[in-house]
């Protein structure tokens, strides 16, 4: 017999953000509109009653999480035969993100730039800045990426599966990393923020917008001191401190005498 | 079609209460009646729990292929396992049985909640490795239709262990051992470390070892009930009562060398209620012993340890209950966010715990000076005389700090070696024991969990080979010693 649970065990706020395709009828109700839910509904109801359909819905579930793992696969024939630096490069433009040679522009994967005939000129060229915003990169892709050791600059802005796991294997960058930015990334909280210290060559770190953190402001001002070398770009200071009415008015109060 | 009749039944019950009142005299309990009979009618339904005479809903069912003793995080990681090794699907119908449904006194919530790779043995590295493994890809283990992911809170922040002159060649000794399975260790010395943690005084402190990734600490309860929920969706059964009998039946053998030998095999589990003496027996196939800090005690009702002392029959299951102290404070001018999971030359260790400048510490007491294992109530006085003094002489600022909380817990502590016990018992052979880890026994309950499922479905540990934790090292008297105790 199934047993239900208490649904007072919520176990954290829905920062589950698959794409909208294919996900309609299995992420949880964060926002439930109309039609989405009521067929959600319907298959949560048979999905009680009728082992096939669980089975059903468990299988689209792991089709989907393979999916996020095959765009992450390690291109290591490529690395073997042409270098790190080709090979981190074609995976980040086939994840749709940008990159940057030493000395040359930037190249996207939609630009008219971009032949994979023209990237094999650039073998012996190190990548100094990789754009990887709104790419399905995650923790396993982060390989090609971390073999890069003359990377400077990292953008992942708003890369829905990058999260604290991810942000403790950048150690790796610590030597030549100069230039991080997070922001919009909805997995990312302040305890994956702690192991960015070992980035000490680190000098603009951008760390707005993660709704994930629970103490935006504290948090960027204890990352000020954990990076004393580094400007942190981030949630003000006084976010989320609310000045009572009263205290403008003590203020203006003249202290007693003692 | 009953259960209509059974509601129907319940309608007109309540439309009769109202015709009562018209015409009066009628008994006023007549719904009180109506629900028992619709509930005496569900049980003898089928899938409801029937005997004729009275309701067993509550009691754990009569047969069970695998029933594990203790619900903890080690037991609920062998049932999961069990359910995803097991071919066919839904072949094998496993019960957990729990004493205590809140988990009021289990190790597992009131653990710290740390995972670490630093250990010396190969098989603890191995083991923690593959949990941390699990944590990171654990929504898509423990993932369960049409509910919200789970957030074990990682902090990837790190161990941080300090060893002394004497400890530096073992620490070293320790590392290569953890970098040849793939941890990822560096090694610092006191200049090192006054670099990148200028908040420590390295007075006493020869060699550190810094683990940097996979190392950390995590929330235990999240863990407990993501893997709770999930093997509650794949059909294993939970029952809150205590073992209090084993109803086993022996057969005298002769070894080849012609020495007579009994083994015996658990027939029946005595499933004891709370607060009553109703006890259902509970036929069953195997028998696994999570039971944590009490694994002895439910060992011994297995008849493990009765014979002649030195004989194999008279070798105890070795793991009792010992008592920690765990402390919360708070120190406004503490180590910063970078803080990693550090333990002390002395023994002593800390971390930090949330946003606030919290720290939790504590310290493992020598063996004269182990508590009372008999409640969980906290001595105050050991954290002013034995873990305030060494955090202090390392970290100058906790010289102020202000104490918040504290609380006890019970490592399951193996006296022989401090390692775990795992696989099956030599003479009693339907007993699998996934116990004894003495103080890292969540960091390695996914790997465990996979280990003892492999031993029972196939016969042979298969992915991490664990053979030398098996009960028969006690009495051969091989001990397996893992040096970075906590």
């Amino acid at each position: 017999m199934r047993g239900k649970y208490p649904r007072c065990l919520r176990l954290v706020a829905p920062i589950w953000n698959l794409s909208a395709s294919g996900s309609r009828c299995l992420s949880s109700a964060v926002t439930p509109e109309g039609n989405q839910r009521k067929g959600g509904m319907l298959l949560q109801f048979l999905a009680d009653r009728f082992y096939d359909v669980e089975a059903l819905r468990d299988y689209l579930f792991q089709k989907q999480l393979s999916k996020v793992h095959k765009k992450n696969r390690s291109f290591v024939g490529i690395k073997k035969r042409y270098g790190p630096y080709i090979a981190g490069a074609s995976f980040v433009l086939k994840q749709g993100g940008a990159v940057k040679f030493q000395g040359q522009e930037w190249i996207r994967a939609t630009g008219h730039g971009y032949s994979r005939l023209k990237l094999l000129n650039f073998q012996a060229v190190p990548i100094e800045a990789v754009d990887a915003s709104d790419c399905a990169i995650n923790y396993e892709g982060l390989d090609n990426i971390l073999a890069l050791k003359e990377l400077q600059s990292l953008f992942l802005q708003r890369c829905p599966h990058v999260d604290d796991w991810c942000l403790s294997r950048l150690h790796q960058l610590a030597s030549s990393l100069q230039e991080l930015s997070l922001a919009g990334c909805p997995r990312i909280s302040e305890r994956g923020l702690a192991c960015l210290h070992h980035l000490q060559n680190l000098r603009r770190l951008d760390i707005s917008d993660l709704p994930a953190v629970s103490n935006p402001g504290l948090t960027q001002i204890l990352v000020e001191e954990m990076l004393p070398k580094c400007e942190v770009v981030g949630a003000e200071w006084a976010q989320g401190l609310k000045s009572g009415p009263e205290e403008q008015s003590q203020d203006t109060a003249s202290p007693l005498p003692t | 079609m009953f259960r209509g009749a059974v509601w129907l039944l319940a309608g007109r019950g309540s439309l009769g209460r109202g015709l009562s009142t018209r015409s009066g005299g009628w008994t006023p309990d007549w719904t009180e009646k109506v629900s028992e009979i619709k509930k005496k009618i569900q049980s003898a339904l089928p899938g409801g729990a029937w005997h004729p005479l009275y309701d067993t809903s509550h009691l754990p069912p009569e047969h069970s292929d695998v029933v594990i003793v203790g619900g903890g995080v080690l037991g609920l990681s062998v049932a999961y396992w069990l359910k995803r090794l097991e071919k066919p699907r839904g072949a094998i119908k496993v019960l957990v049985v729990d004493r205590d449904h809140t988990y009021s006194q289990a190790s597992t919530g009131l653990s710290v909640g740390g995972i670490r790779q630093q250990f010396s043995l190969p098989e603890n590295i191995q083991l923690s490795l593959f949990s941390v493994d699990f944590l990171r890809n654990i929504n898509e283990y423990l993932a369960v239709v049409n509910d919200p992911p789970l957030d074990v809170q990682f902090n990837p922040s790190g161990y941080l262990f300090l060893a002394s002159e004497k400890g530096a060649a073992i620490m070293e000794n320790n590392v290569k051992v953890q970098r040849q399975e793939g941890a990822k260790v560096c090694l610092m010395s006191p200049e090192q470390l006054r670099n990148k943690f200028p908040w420590i005084n390295t007075d006493g402190v020869a060699l550190a070892s810094y683990g940097l990734e996979g190392e950390g600490w995590f929330d235990p309860w999240c863990l407990l009930q993501g893997l709770r929920r999930k093997v509650q969706s794949l059909g294993v059964l939970f029952s809150q009562g205590e073992v209090t009998r084993f109803i086993t039946s022996s057969s005298h053998m002769q070894t080849t060398s012609g020495k007579g030998v009994t083994m015996k095999r658990i027939h029946e589990v005595h499933v004891k209620m709370d607060h009553s003496l109703e006890y259902q027996p509970v036929e069953c196939a195997i028998v696994i012993n999570a039971a944590g800090a009490w694994s002895g005690q439910v060992a011994e009702l297995a008849g493990i340890g009765k014979g002649p002392p030195d004989t194999l029959e008279g070798t105890k299951l070795p793991v009792e209950p010992r008592k920690r102290y765990v402390y919360l404070w708070h120190c406004p001018e503490g180590p910063g966010l970078e803080t990693p999971f550090v333990a002390d030359t002395s023994g002593a260790y800390f971390r930090r715990e949330g946003l606030g400048h919290n720290y939790l510490g504590g310290c493992s007491p020598t063996e004269e000076e182990e508590p009372d294992p008999g409640n969980l109530e906290v001595d105050h006085d050991f954290f002013q005389d034995k873990v305030w003094p060494p955090l202090a002489h390392r970290v100058p600022a906790f010289q102020c700090l202000k104490v918040r909380s504290a609380w006890a817990g019970y490592y399951d502590y193996n006296t022989f070696d401090q390692n775990g016990v795992v696989g099956p018992h030599p003479l009693v052979s339907n007993m699998y024991f996934a116990t004894g880890f003495s103080g890292h026994g969540l960091q390695q309950a996914p790997a465990v969990g996979r280990a003892v499922a492999e031993m029972v479905l196939e016969g042979q540990f298969r992915t991490i080979d664990l053979s030398s934790f098996l009960f028969s090292r006690f009495y051969l008297g091989e001990k397996v010693e893992e040096r970075n105790i906590i």
